[in-house]
């Protein structure tokens, strides 16, 4: 039984900025090199370019200093390296495209979305000051997500590339909808988690040394399932739907600590799975694809066989332990490698030592966000923490998992790396999100509080209100809430085990008002 | 080229070391109570004669400052206390929120009144106790008196 508090905070402002060089440097480092190997001299357009990356990135520093100044400090380092990285290698396979007498551009396209995404990130950082005010929109949110998801369904608008129906074409560009989707889904799982955890809790049966919930709480399980389902069979894409189901079991897990909705997820999402095996012919092509990959026949179909799976193995293979080196490899012999095989594009060129690395740093992005997750003190926090951080590990799993065939490949996007605007900018709003949580975890309070004593309030609101009512003398927009509670963990007290539905962490609220 | 290219590999690791480098400040920069052997800073006693001033001085060190749970699942938490009411009870909404069979969901509230904290028992199933009397009516807290809602126990501390 122990409380755990940071014995100093320290804002990290300076540390953000030192990682923030190293990744510049890694992005532009890489840029350079590309241009070296493959034309011989810097690419044209390097120092605007670098000077670009460089503008934004510190751009950004700032904002955060100025808005968000106890901010996780490793979260913007980490997504301006992968985003570098991603860029770099985009503009590696544009080089390859023009020597084969293409003219794709997809690299200046990119660096557009990632401009427009650390400004969407800015705008979070700058106008959510709160991240609590989000869980008035539960069931908006909810709305909301329903209708992007269902967007590409709507005759007209939606678009069908490669098969999937997951687009929607907006003028010249087209969105995936489903990107944004996933963000406002976790402000909903999140909100209505929170209110409904208790029910959630309440045990069962016993089976197999298991508490499985009750049979009526299996309500909101099923119906994510069926949705899921839903856009498997209509829109046709695996990725998306497992990306839904995944996010929520994992929410539910958080939020109720019960080891068995993870096994009923499991369960269900496998029975869903084997289902649309055997009766989806696209999902089958898939199943053929990953289980028959080196087979002749897969492998020279024409539509829907194992020939990208099995290049970007053979990519990888290329690429060996060091790599091939920025520009000496051809990953550019995959189809679609600068989205969704871009993972064994960078293995090809860095190896296995560099897709490691890369890998690595995924993984701290998505620690942080659990630890942001553990220190935040509401319980809408620590779920909307813990499920993006979730939904971006979910997603390198199961992007990484399927170009390398451990599972099944699907169509979603690496988070930063891959090329693809809709997913660029949901990502970048995820590490706004991650930021202005971890900036109200992080934000010492001032204890103690000494107020002077005044007459009891008595209007106590009796809603489950998100955001209590700022209690001061003179609210305006100088002061700032304050929530403050300590973590406890319960691991060592098995008494508490009895009942705990809580995060993990047990949470308690207080809210003042400081001037700033 | 060779160069080139380990050196950016090596340059890839640094950055991932350095981001560690920053986090181990999670492991180490963490301050962890526990609640054993926790010094008891309100033992200590005033000497003198009590001169008006220092009598003030005192009732403002007085001033509890904080409400701690000292037993039940959420023990080790702190509460600072500001100038609203504190409501204990295992709604969502309260301030301190304790997932307690055994509590209500609106089960107490300490509120500040004039210069002391006053606990007020909110109509709970269970009752509210200070020792082993039931709290029917609002009464005055003073710190270190031990008031038990459901499994948990919470006092006042300065």
């Amino acid at each position: 039984m122990a409380t755990v508090e940071p014995g100093r905070v320290r804002s990290g402002r300076s540390s953000e900025i030192g990682l923030l060089v190293l990744a510049l440097a890694l992005g532009i480092g890489a840029y350079a090199l590309v241009g070296l190997s493959m034309e011989g001299r810097l690419p044209g357009n390097f120092y605007v370019l670098s000077g670009g990356m460089i503008a934004l990135g510190s751009g950004m520093h700032l904002i955060i200093r100025w808005r968000a100044p106890f901010a996780d400090p490793v979260i913007l380092p980490i997504a301006v390296g992968l985003n570098g990285l991603g860029l770099a290698m985009i503009y590696r396979l544009d080089l390859a495209n023009h020597l084969k007498g293409g003219d794709s551009e997809l690299a200046t396209k990119q660096l557009g979305w990632t401009a427009l995404g650390m400004v969407a990130a800015v705008v979070v950082v700058w106008f959510l000051r709160d991240h609590r005010t989000l869980r008035r929109y539960t069931y908006t949110a909810m709305v909301v997500g329903l209708v992007l998801v269902a967007l590409p369904l709507v005759p007209g608008l939606g678009q069908e590339i490669n098969g999937a129906r997951i687009w929607v074409g907006l003028g010249p560009a087209t969105l995936q909808p489903a990107e944004f989707a996933k963000l406002v889904f976790a402000v909903f799982f999140a909100g209505y988690l929170v209110t409904n955890r208790d029910t959630l809790t309440l045990a069962g049966r016993k089976l197999l040394g298991m508490q499985l919930p009750r049979l009526r709480d299996l309500g909101p399980i099923i119906i994510v399932w069926l949705a899921s389902l839903a856009i498997l069979v209509f829109e046709r894409d695996l990725g998306t739907s497992l990306l839904f189901f995944g996010m929520f079991v994992a929410m539910l897990y958080v939020a109720t600590e019960r080891i068995s909705w993870v096994v009923i997820g499991l369960t269900l999402f496998g029975g869903g799975a084997i289902a649309a095996a055997s009766s989806l012919a696209h999902v089958q092509g898939r199943f053929n694809g990953w289980l028959h990959a080196m087979d002749d026949e897969v492998f020279n179909k024409a539509f829907g066989g194992s020939g990208q799976l099995v290049r970007g193995l053979y990519g990888l293979a290329n690429g060996g332990l060091f790599g091939t080196g920025w520009g000496e490899g051809r990953p550019d012999l995959v189809p679609y490698a600068s989205s969704d095989f871009i993972v064994t594009s960078l293995g090809e060129e860095l190896g296995l030592t560099g897709l490691l690395a890369i890998l690595a740093m995924y993984l701290l992005f998505v620690e942080r966000g659990m630890r942001i997750a553990i220190g935040t003190r509401d319980g809408f926090g620590k779920l909307l923490a813990g499920g993006i951080a979730f939904v971006v590990a979910w997603q390198v799993f199961v992007v990484v998992g399927g170009v390398t065939r451990v599972i099944p490949l699907t169509g979603l996007t690496m988070p930063f790396l891959a090329y693809g605007g809709s997913s660029l900018l949901a990502n970048w709003i995820i590490v706004a999100l991650m930021l202005r949580i971890s900036d109200n975890a992080r934000r010492p309070t001032p204890l103690p509080l000494r107020g002077g004593a005044r007459e009891p309030e008595h209007d106590d609101d009796d809603t489950d209100d998100a955001v209590p009512a700022v209690r001061g003398d003179s609210p305006s927009d100088d002061e700032t809430q304050v929530v403050r509670s300590v973590d406890v963990h319960d691991a060592g007290n098995p008494g508490s085990a009895r009942r705990n539905p809580g995060t993990g962490t047990t949470e308690t609220e207080i809210i003042g008002t400081v001037d700033r | 080229m060779t160069l080139l290219r380990l050196g950016y590999l090596v340059l890839l690791w640094v950055f991932v070391f350095s981001i560690i480098r920053v986090l181990r400040r999670d492991l180490y920069g963490t301050r962890i109570t526990s609640r054993k052997g926790a010094p008891r800073e309100d033992l200590v006693t005033q000497t003198g004669m009590p001169t008006p001033q220092r009598q003030q001085a005192a009732q403002v060190r007085n001033r509890p400052t904080r409400l701690v749970v000292t037993e039940g699942p959420l023990r080790g938490t702190t509460l600072p206390l500001s100038s609203s009411a504190i409501l204990i009870g295992r709604a969502p909404s309260c301030t301190l929120v304790l997932d307690d069979d055994y509590s209500s969901s609106r089960h107490a509230r300490i509120f500040p009144s004039g210069d002391q904290w006053v606990l007020e028992d909110l109509g709970s199933t269970n009752g509210t106790f200070i020792g082993s009397d039931r709290v029917t009516s609002p009464v005055p807290l003073t710190p270190g008196v031990q008031v038990r809602v459901g499994q948990s126990v919470v006092e006042l501390q300065r």
